[in-house]
């Protein structure tokens, strides 16, 4: 039996002995279900993403308090038009509450999400209390007091009103969503959102606008919320502040962390363990204690701090590795390619087009001048080399001719283009691939998926497309792209293993397939030999001449000279941030003051 | 409104505002030193301020319980990890689990102070060495996860406190007598006495923490582990102890902090995290970094509380929170580029 199929006889087991369950059961169930969803927004958001929100319980708020308005307000059937059936009113409530919730998480997202990951969190908790402020002191809303005689939802004229059938909605809607957002994992979409953990500056330079994934995602959960405060006010008919309070906010992120923050079943355990535990600790703590109050909240505290001591990834995988023993490994299928896809082309500039043009480029930090006046340039095909000796302010320069940091005067044109305070996806999107010197892997996906987000910016199919399975031949394609670059760089052994289990020099050529998933015309490689052994080298080597031959410009940083010497057309030497040479590899060679500042002194021949 | 209510408002705005910003400052040396967004830092406050009001009640705090358990739970953890062969900081072990807590013991259950000067001495003997315990029982052994892991630590760790603050304290609130009862006119204000306390207190405390970090080794040491771990470790300053001493530090402003406030509000079990609240919205204008920033943020903070409280009461906590928001929207003006988080 396969981990597929377990799932799928659970449903089973469950959508049979719904119908024999106790009411009280029952209404476990769908609270389970309720807060599932909402753990599994923050499941994406905190274990996926590596952001968080303290401020659920106010978006699930919007969602419930939209459609109660909605539903009873006297205001608000003087403000819809006239007509509208009382049975399509809850639909107007939750199209109202989505819009509202929509509203509010993209500008709480714009307004903390270029920040530090720290600021949302932070901001969630003051929107979080805000809302319950609001809630409670709007007289329209009810107060304090809240609204009830909300109607039940109907389905075709029937009437949803108990558990017993409302509860299999909300578990539909809820393995709907889950289908849904394990589809959105498993695309191109879902790499690039992985990427976001973490590895944002990396993501940045294949393309990625990190700022708007993060806060597309934060949207995303925050329908989620709100799609289950919809369900929850439906299932109460009546709506009050209270659920909506911050300690709420947090008790959903609980839900997500004990369960297993990066894992969406982990949501679904998450919230049966808690809302289980609160029911039971609810029940004989006040008796233990002798006073009455919200005291589960100290055992769901030490309870928090003991996962994320002992079990930092929740306890979603620890039933996996459990359960691994006798379960059948998914078999991973093949997805088909179909010719009919074929992603972006780029065509590559004539050779001796200059691609990448620095002009009298200076980087001052505080007081040190890092690069004074730096003048490089790139053309198609053309191995150049940039060499220097430790803190020659190479990885500065690097920096700013990929746009991951901006000059402090000067200029650096890529494709004739003024690239001035342009993020690095922009110079990903005129044909600039770069590699890393510290290796930036996605460690624990197949070098497969860390290839394939290089082919990011050649794919075009969105979130919805993604979450809905719509996007299988495009993915295909950008796969087959992928494999295609692995083979190219003589990894094609390793293409299904995790990333960081490969030695260090493989994982240099993994960020070389990388870049190349992504068709670029200017390809900017920082110490691509280091760790690498002999044959190696010269399959490096040889790689790097093909893709010359083909009209790449390469430019290349580093410090294996015979490597550089073999290898390049052109070397400009860089000592104490300044260019003090330039030329073919002979002339290079031949510099004095390029012997001077490698061997130092006044040292005749030797050669480097 | 006239100008003799705003200039009332004013002054109530100053005095919370003071208090804001002494919980501004712990924040801001917590997180630079160590990395821990800290929000159980309201419950400090409240703490302090509840534990004062026991006391005067004649009433055994129940804080002291906790900080016996939290000793002994540590003194067990120190011995096991010295078992495992981890360095253990046994003279510092022993201030925050042995010294401390049997100077709290001796005065609650011994002395049982009726000065307002030894309650409050007792109330910092039985705060303070709450923060370097809880460091080192709930984010030390975390100590290198990221930001947003600490944070969730911080939350649940809220969470047990506030829940440990209603058992110990009830939901009812206490209010302490003013530790000065003089009212002066000020060209037709009237100031408290109180109030002056609460300011010049709050002055002091900020000047000794200037000296503190401008002049002693130990202040420098902080200093510098704040700007860079790593190397403030190769340099041989121990990040343990920097941990210690910033939460301690934290523990003594929160409990100061929860002096101050408790003869001019009514302290509820759970008061301090909307406190602790408004110290952040004032340490998150100084980007949890600028020492500076974060005062002048609380003088902020204390201002639109105390004219909000007048025109809009009800609304007096949305818009104090929705300060964040500008707040945060001016900060991201100045970020440019992408970097990843630590």
């Amino acid at each position: 039996m396969s981990a597929r199929q377990l799932t799928l006889a659970c449903i089973a087991a469950l959508a049979l002995a719904w119908g024999f369950l106790p009411e009280f059961t029952l209404t476990v169930m769908s609270y389970i279900g309720l807060y599932a969803l909402v753990a599994a927004g923050l499941v994406m958001l905190t274990g996926v993403g590596g952001m968080t929100s303290f401020g659920q319980a106010a978006f699930v708020g919007l969602g419930a308090y939209a459609t109660a308005w909605v539903c009873t307000s006297p205001l608000a059937a003087a403000w819809l038009p006239a007509g509208i059936p009382p049975g399509l009113l809850p639909l107007v409530g939750l199209a109202l509450g989505l819009l509202a919730t929509y509203a509010v998480a993209r500008f709480l997202g714009a307004v903390t999400l270029r920040l530090s990951g720290h600021y949302l969190p932070l901001g969630t908790i003051a929107w979080g209390l805000s809302l319950y402020y609001v809630f409670g002191n709007l007289d329209v809303l009810g107060g304090f007091t809240g609204m009830s005689g909300l109607p039940p939802l109907t389905l075709g004229g029937f009437s949803l009103a108990s558990p017993l059938y409302l509860g299999p909605l909300i578990w539909a809607v809820l393995l709907f969503c889950l289908w849904a957002l394990h589809n959105l994992l498993d695309s191109r979409e879902g790499r690039a959102i992985r990427a976001l953990k973490g590895s944002r500056v990396m993501a940045e330079s294949m393309g990625v606008d990190t700022a708007h994934y993060r806060i597309k995602l934060f949207v995303l959960a925050a329908l989620l919320a709100a799609i289950s405060g919809w369900l929850y006010a439906h299932l109460q008919r009546f709506v009050n502040p209270t659920p909506f309070n911050i300690n709420i906010g947090i008790e959903y992120l609980f839900m997500a962390v004990v369960g297993g923050a990066g894992h969406l079943w982990g949501a679904v355990l998450g919230a049966a363990l808690i809302t289980l535990l609160k029911e039971q600790l609810q029940d004989w703590l006040p008796k233990l204690l002798g006073a009455s109050g919200n005291f589960e909240v100290i055992v769901f505290g030490l309870l928090m701090l003991f996962v994320l001591q002992r079990f930092a990834d929740g306890l979603w995988p620890r039933l996996q590795v459990a359960s691994g023993r006798w379960l059948k490994p998914e078999a991973r299928r093949a997805a088909v390619a179909s010719a009919a896809v074929t992603l972006q082309q780029r065509v590559l500039p004539p050779a001796g087009q200059v691609l990448l043009d620095a002009r009298q480029v200076s980087r001052r930090f505080g007081g040190l001048l890092a690069n004074n006046n730096v003048n490089m340039s790139l053309k198609a095909h053309e191995v150049h080399a940039l060499i220097g000796p430790n803190g020659a302010g190479k990885s500065t320069f690097f920096n700013m001719i990929s746009g991951v940091d901006t000059p402090t005067s000067g200029e650096v044109r890529l494709m004739e283009q003024p690239m001035q305070g342009r993020p690095s996806r922009d110079f990903a999107a005129l044909g600039l691939g770069r590699t890393f010197q510290h290796v930036r892997l996605l460690g624990q996906r197949s070098v497969l998926e860390n290839v394939a987000l290089g082919a990011h910016r050649r794919g075009r199919k969105g979130w919805i497309a993604s979450m809905l399975r719509l996007d299988r031949a495009e993915e295909a394609a950008i796969l087959a792209e992928a494999r295609r670059q692995i083979e190219r760089c003589g990894l094609a052994e390793f293409a299904e293993r995790p990333a960081a289990s490969l030695a260090l020099g493989q994982q240099r050529v993994v960020e070389i397939a990388r870049a190349l998933a992504g068709q670029p015309a200017a390809l900017l490689l920082d110490e691509p030999a280091a760790g690498l052994r002999h044959l190696e080298k010269q399959a490096l080597a040889s790689l790097l001449d093909q893709l010359r031959s083909e009209g790449l410009g390469i430019l290349v940083v580093e410090h294996d000279m015979e490597f550089v010497m073999n290898l390049a057309d052109r070397i400009t030497v860089l000592e104490f941030g300044e260019v003090i040479a330039e030329g073919t590899p002979a002339e290079v060679q031949a510099n004095p003051r390029v012997l001077e500042a490698y061997l130092g002194g006044e040292l005749n021949g030797g050669g480097l | 409104m006239d100008l003799q209510i705003a200039l009332i408002l004013g002054q109530d705005g100053v005095v919370n505002g003071a208090v804001y910003g002494l919980i501004a400052l712990a924040l801001v040396l917590v997180f630079s030193v160590t990395r821990v967004i800290f929000i159980p830092q309201g419950e400090f406050v409240a703490f302090g301020a509840l534990s004062m009001a026991m006391m005067q009640a004649g009433k055994v705090p129940a804080t002291l319980w906790l900080l016996i358990a939290l000793a002994v739970a540590t003194l067990v953890v120190e011995a096991w990890r010295h078992q495992r062969g981890q360095p253990v900081e046994w003279a510092a072990t022993a201030v925050w689990t042995l010294a401390l807590p049997a100077l709290a013991a001796a005065l609650v259950l011994l002395v049982k102070p009726q000065s307002l000067l030894l309650q409050s001495v007792a109330t910092l003997a039985l705060i303070v060495p709450l923060g370097p315990l809880l460091y080192r029982l709930a984010y030390r052994p975390l100590a290198h996860a990221t930001v947003l892991i600490l944070l969730i630590v911080s939350v649940a760790l809220h969470g047990v406190l506030v829940g440990l603050g209603l058992l110990f304290f009830g939901a009812e609130g206490y209010r302490t007598p003013a530790f000065s009862e003089a009212r002066f006119d000020l060209g037709g204000i009237p100031v408290t006495g109180q109030s002056l306390v609460v300011v010049a207190m709050a002055a002091v405390l900020v000047v000794a923490m200037f000296v503190f970090f401008e002049r002693s080794i130990i202040g420098k040491a902080l200093r510098a582990t704040a700007m860079n771990r790593v190397g403030a470790r190769l340099m041989g300053i121990p990040t343990e102890l920097s941990g210690d001493l910033s939460f301690a530090l934290a523990g003594l402003i929160g409990a100061v902090s929860g002096l101050l406030i408790a003869p001019l509000t009514t302290v509820y079990y759970d008061t301090g995290f909307l406190i602790g609240l408004k110290g952040f919205v004032a340490a998150i204008v100084g980007g949890l970094g600028s020492y500076p920033l974060a005062l002048a943020g609380a003088v902020m903070v204390g201002q639109l509380e105390a004219f909000s409280s007048f025109w809009a009461s009800a609304f007096k906590e949305v818009l104090v929170f929705t300060l964040i928001i500008p707040v945060l929207w001016w900060r991201s003006l100045n970020s440019r580029h992408v970097e990843d988080e630590e």
